[in-house]
């Protein structure tokens, strides 16, 4: 099990570091679990509610559990005009999932996305927050192999 | 003391109030959800909306302090179609059962589409949204199907309580209020004081011990001002009274009335009182004889009290009797009942459950 | 012909932004030491003077905001600098940070200055974790060389929230709650971060600082439009021919900006629309393109600049399916505070669903129209006031798309 206790309180050195240190436990596991909430409202001497109550209200947090990779794909419209559906499509068929799923091997979770600012290129994807610009359906095997 | 003008007539008001506040003084009405004048502000519900001329957006009434100068509309045609839209948007996400409702003529939003004349909403476009919950605690019903999101229960939870129990979670239309993990409230820090029942101006938050169709707090014959019997703080309460039954309790939160506790109550002040009309209750003394409980008169009681005590204390002693006092009567009495043990009984053996 | 002018990325491609060495050989942080040798309210007048407006959206006058929190007295006051870029199609706070990282520390350090404070706070979007690195580095060369002087910077990263853009959203967020809007008054400059005065801008706003204090508020006022001078950065998205990210001066117009800077259509598209200032942005048609891109001519034909990003439409795109997606943005991004917009986003996306999907009536646009309005002025703060704005302006200047959309009378 990750070591939750230790890294809120190398994050709880600065009381508001909270939303950074469920940065540092994503980065291990892709979510939040339980235990790493409840020791966020230790560390950082709030209520559980508290810690709950951010850690639901940023979309980059989960307190599900999500796949080892988490592909995000972005829907705003600058990328929804450039074929972000076909996008989905292809990700969907080629991972056997629907977007909000995870894969059974937990590997890959399908997620949407709103923006993430590489609009000069469209339609976008991140895989882990690496980005992927004017995405084609054809180049989504491709992608995903990097990964397999 | 600066000069506003509502509706078109010249005021004088404090300096420091808000438009709320400045309304309120000159009994003019502003509907709102999320006001409490014993919470933190929100100024969330929109519902206080007002209008200046000259500004494009509505001012929410109870977050704008005042200004020399202010001129303010609290029910021009704008102030009243936002307000309108407000109630449509809220009804279409709030289950309307108020034939079953316990709040049924004690709601602010049945008042407020009352008051505006909002039937029904247009915007069910999508649906109802169902925000489904298991909580089989004794005390406090929860149903967020009714919530309109005022998070009254969560400040007093938070300011008047400081449990800490319930805060918001998830975001946009799917923000919902949930204790840690959306579990039940005897997982939480909560102690079922009720203040967020209290608060609450619709039906989201209820007594489970009221709520058994017996006479919902709008259909009482009469409120008796009391003070609660468990501990000697002297909370005030108020005992719905129906048919000559009590069939709830509620607290006033009016400090003239209820001085010590400002209308909060514990969990036993608030849902601890079904024991009143209970078949079970003791409502004489009893003497066991022969092994069986009988009736008996409070001086025949206390008689046989007082030749008990006298008879140990003649045989072993008075240091063998020992007064052990509960917090549930008051400082005086207690103070009666050492002096009794001391005086009359004379021991020294006295102690108090406080202590424990 | 309209030029580009760089003010904000006059050290693009032309310095390695890993190299605070490369900055200072480019006169970077002369104009801090400038500035530190000027009386805080003279520093003050001349960014007042200049007449810069911020550059997120809002534009209120920059030294006039700097003026709120200077006039305080206060123990502590903080810079924070709004690095949430989250309207979709912006991507230029991105850019300048990729380019010119010590242009925004140096313009923060220069309004601690101004204002009394020693304490700035980056807000970094959490789609930006190299930007947030970058920083980092750059950050920790500025403290080596002791070009910062007593002024700190923290970086701080958000997680997925566009809202956080809102500058009490921001505060929220960075002291690690929700991040959901404060009710105003009282506005940050006078009560913000831990309740004390924190002057919030935007990334573009404090890369403008150093150019001003060292060429002077005189010369800034020269450049573009009279009320909003200066230049602004574009990112350019959607069927214009060149997606890029560039810098010209307020009153090049916005044919100028697509037909020149953009190249004009991609793949001979015939234009149909540009939404300008990012997803809460005002559609615009074909005959209002010669409007000049600054704030007041904007807001004038009931469009805004906002961030500054021109997503460009064809006449092959479906309006009432872009609005359509760009209701569910505002659905999925609202941060649910308050009933107008919580519920209002939540119902705006399911009309629109219905209107696209060809079983709406006539009835159905009234509602959505009147839902708007209301959201317009009862909103709580800036995200669901601006959120109907896409939809009224395409019943605007679009209604014969949706009324193609409707039912058969």
């Amino acid at each position: 099990m990750l070591d939750y206790k230790g890294i809120m309180t190398d994050y709880a050195s600065r009381k508001e570091g909270i939303i950074e240190a469920y940065h540092a436990v994503q980065k291990e596991l892709n979510y939040l679990p339980k235990e790493a909430i409840k020791a966020a409202a230790e560390a950082f001497k709030i209520p559980e509610k508290e810690a709950y109550g951010v850690a639901t209200f940023y979309s980059y947090f989960s307190v599900q559990p999500r796949g080892k990779y988490i592909i995000r794909i972005c829907e705003s419209a600058p990328c929804h005009i450039a074929g972000a559906d076909e996008v989905v499509e292809a990700l969907e068929q080629e991972l056997g999932i629907k977007m909000g799923d995870t894969t059974p091997d937990l590997k890959f979770t399908l997620e949407f996305a709103q923006c993430v600012g590489q609009c000069q290129e469209t339609p976008v994807i991140t895989v882990n927050g690496k980005p992927y610009g004017g995405v084609t359906k054809d180049m989504v095997p491709r992608i995903l192999a990097e990964y397999k | 003391m600066v000069t506003v003008t509502i509706n078109g007539q010249q005021y004088q008001v404090p300096e420091d109030v808000t438009i709320l506040e400045a309304c309120r003084m000159n009994n003019i009405d502003l509907p709102t959800f999320c006001y409490d004048d014993d919470l933190k502000l929100a100024g969330s519900c929109r519902m206080c909306v007002v209008e200046s001329p000259g500004r494009p957006l509505l001012i929410a009434a109870c977050v704008t302090p005042v200004f020399d100068g202010l001129t303010i509309e609290t029910e021009s045609p704008a102030v009243i179609r936002a307000r309108k839209t407000i109630l449509e948007l809220l009804i279409a996400r709030h289950k309307m059962e108020c034939h079953v409702c316990e709040k049924n003529g004690d709601c602010r939003l049945q008042d407020y589409c009352y008051r505006y004349g909002v039937a029904e909403s247009r915007f069910t476009d999508g649906g109802m949204l169902h925000f489904p919950i298991e909580d089989p605690n004794p005390f406090i019903e929860r149903d967020y199907d009714k919530c309109i999101m005022c998070t009254r229960c969560v400040r007093a939870c938070e300011e008047i309580t400081v449990a800490q129990a319930i805060g918001v979670k998830d975001r946009g239309h799917h923000a919902q209020i949930s204790t840690a993990f959306n579990g039940k409230l005897e997982d939480s820090p909560c102690v079922f004081c009720g203040q967020c029942v209290m608060v609450c101006p619709v039906g989201a938050l209820t007594s489970k011990v009221s709520a058994a169709y017996h006479g919902r707090p709008s259909d009482v014959d009469k409120r008796v001002l009391t003070t609660c019997s468990y501990c000697g703080t002297g909370c005030t309460l108020e005992l719905n009274v129906k048919d000559n039954k009590v069939v709830g309790v509620t607290s006033n939160r009016d400090e003239n009335f209820s001085p010590v506790n400002k209308g909060a109550l514990c969990v036993k002040g608030r849902f601890g009182w079904d024991f009143i009309n209970s078949s079970d209750r003791l409502t004489t003394p009893l003497i066991k004889e022969n092994g069986e409980f009988r009736p008996a008169s409070w001086e025949e009681a206390l008689n046989f009290a007082a030749q008990g005590l006298k008879k140990i204390k003649e045989e072993k002693g008075a240091d063998s009797i020992a007064v052990f006092t509960s917090a549930r009567i008051t400082n005086e009495e207690n103070y009666l009942a050492q002096k009794l043990a001391r005086a009359a009984l004379g021991t020294n053996n006295v102690d108090h459950c406080a202590r424990l | 012909m309209a030029q580009e002018m760089h003010i904000v990325l006059k050290n693009r491609d032309k310095i390695n932004p890993l190299d605070i060495n490369d900055y200072l050989a480019a006169g970077g942080y002369q104009s801090l030491v400038k500035a530190r040798g000027m009386a805080q309210e003279e520093v003050i007048e001349e960014v007042k003077n200049s007449g810069l407006r911020g550059r997120g959206g809002a534009g209120f006058n920059t030294g006039l905001k700097w003026s709120f929190s200077y006039n305080i007295k206060s123990d502590e006051k903080y810079v924070i600098c709004n690095a949430d870029e989250g309207e979709p199609g912006t991507y230029k706070d991105r850019i300048i940070f990729e380019s010119d990282p010590h242009i925004v520390l140096e313009g923060m350090a220069i309004c601690g200055h101004a204002i009394g404070s020693k304490k700035g706070y980056i807000y970094c979007r959490g789609e930006y974790p190299q930007v947030v690195d970058l920083l980092k580095k750059a950050i920790s060369q500025a403290k080596e060389k002791g070009v910062l002087g007593d002024f700190d910077i923290e970086v701080r990263m958000g997680a997925g929230a566009y809202v956080c853009g809102e500058e009490s959203a921001l505060i929220e967020s960075i002291l690690g709650q929700r991040g959901e809007p404060r009710f105003k008054p009282p506005f940050p400059p006078v009560s913000g971060l831990n309740w004390k005065p924190s002057i919030v801008n935007n990334v573009e706003t404090f890369a403008n600082i150093p150019a001003i204090i060292h060429k002077g508020a005189q010369w800034f006022t020269g450049i573009g439009a009279k009320s909003y001078p200066g230049t602004k950065l574009l990112s350019l998205t959607g069927d214009v021919k060149n997606r890029v990210c560039i810098e010209v001066p307020t009153d090049t117009t916005i044919r100028d900006v697509i037909f020149h800077f953009g190249g004009g259509m991609r793949n001979n598209g015939q234009f149909k629309a540009v939404q300008i200032g990012g997803t809460s942005g005002g559609f615009i048609p074909e005959s209002l393109l010669d409007t000049p891109i600054d704030f007041d001519s904007m807001r004038k034909i009931g469009a805004t600049l906002g961030t500054g990003a021109v997503f460009v439409m064809d006449q092959s795109r479906d309006i009432v399916d872009v609005v359509t997606r760009i209701s569910k943005f505002f659905e999925h991004e609202s941060c649910g505070k308050c009933n107008p917009c919580r519920e209002g986003v939540f119902r705006c996306h399911e009309i629109m669903k219905k209107i696209n999907k060809g079983l709406a009536t006539e009835e159905d646009l009234e509602k959505i129209q009147l839902l708007c309005l209301v959201m317009e002025q009862t909103c709580l703060c800036g995200c669901g006031q601006a959120a109907p704005s896409p939809i009224l302006t395409t019943l605007k200047h679009f209604q014969e798309e949706y009324e193609q959309k409707l039912l058969p009378a």
